[in-house]
């Protein structure tokens, strides 16, 4: 029991690390834009995700209305709800609602890909040891960032930054060169992304919906060409 | 003068709207998916997700381009010879600082 959340834990480093220097960034614009650090605090402690409180956070400043507010952030958040749903099969089936509700407040991106790439189901004590400890990080550098900007020095939070990615190529490299269908979603998925990062006509769709259209477009696609056999998912899970 | 009440209701509308997308699949899907396209596009969700925002995103997340980049190769090779996730995450994050560091010198 104890043991699982100290792995819990340590996996959620790499993360916390990552955070740290992204809600730092979030600490300082809040402070800079004229919130308290608070206020700054307060947003991250309750929201727990960083583009929808970027976005938020703008929306905040330029005065926009309530309603704006919530859908705005609703369709940069959708994604999770794909991310919840696969989650749903991976947590042990036997973890109680209440659990559930709870753990489900630290289900961000990152959190997500950690636990899908563990072996065998995922329990209480290795979700709350991961969902307490990306927690901490990301209330602490949003507070610092409010609070205390002279402590990181940009040259050690630009490093930082890129903690998150290298996080997630850790992840999908591994299977993508040993499963060919991995390989393909991960390429296609890339594509699609880029494509609508870079074409000038299709970088106005935000990025929370490229996302969900690359996540639904890809799988499907995949899962389709692609049938995965129950049995084959379990040897990948054990041998991931 | 900031308007603290609207500030707090707005901070309230984004907790609800975050959490909920996370709180509700987890809690009503209990039973294991039979369907096996369903489980099968579950399976596939994963990779599409993290490389959707791997890409283009990574080559931004440093201070420049070059830094990025050799960050990314760094972390490619140590993934590729199946290293877990704190070396490769703590490898990268160091071969930009370096990277960095010399791009200082030099220019």
């Amino acid at each position: 029991m104890n043991q699982s959340f100290w792995k819990g834990a340590k996996d959620g480093l790499p993360i916390c690390l990552g955070y740290v220097s992204v809600s730092f960034v979030f600490g300082m614009m809040c402070v800079e834009s004229g919130l308290p650090a608070w206020v700054a605090a307060l947003i991250s402690m309750t929201n727990l995700t960083s583009a929808g409180q970027f976005a938020g956070l703008s929306l905040i400043l330029t005065g926009a209305p309530l309603m704006e507010i919530g859908v705005t952030t609703f369709v940069i958040n959708l994604r999770y709800m794909l991310m919840s749903l696969s989650l749903s099969q991976k947590v042990d089936s036997r973890m109680p609602t209440l659990t559930r509700a709870i753990l489900s407040f630290g289900n961000t991106d990152e959190v997500f890909a950690v636990c899908m790439q563990q072996k065998g189901p995922v329990t209480t004590p290795y979700l709350s040891g991961l969902v307490i400890c990306v927690y901490i990080g990301w209330a602490l550098g949003t507070i610092l960032g409010a609070t205390v900007t002279s402590l990181l020095p940009e040259m050690v939070r630009s490093a930082m930054g890129i903690a998150i990615y290298g996080m997630f190529i850790a992840i999908i490299i591994p299977p993508a060169r040993k499963i060919c269908p991995v390989l393909y979603t991960v390429l296609l998925a890339m594509a699609i992304s880029g494509l609508f990062y870079y074409v000038p006509a299709l970088s106005q769709v935000s990025r929370g919906w490229v996302i969900i259209l690359c996540a639904v477009g890809v799988s499907a696609l995949m899962a389709w060409r692609f049938p995965v056999k129950q049995e084959r998912r379990e040897e990948d899970a054990n041998d991931a | 003068m900031l308007d603290y009440g609207r500030i707090l209701a707005a901070i309230a509308v984004m907790a609800v709207v975050t959490y909920l997308p996370r709180m509700l699949p987890l809690v009503l899907f209990k039973r294991r998916i039979t369907n096996p396209f369903v489980q099968s596009f579950l399976y596939y969700v994963p990779y599409a997700v993290l490389a959707a925002m791997t890409f283009p995103e990574v080559l931004y997340s440093t201070a420049s381009l070059v830094s990025a980049l050799a960050g990314l190769a760094a972390a490619l090779l140590l993934a590729y010879r199946g290293k877990g996730l704190l070396p490769v995450a703590l490898t990268a994050c160091g071969v930009v600082f370096v990277c960095e560091r010399l791009l200082a010198l030099l220019l």
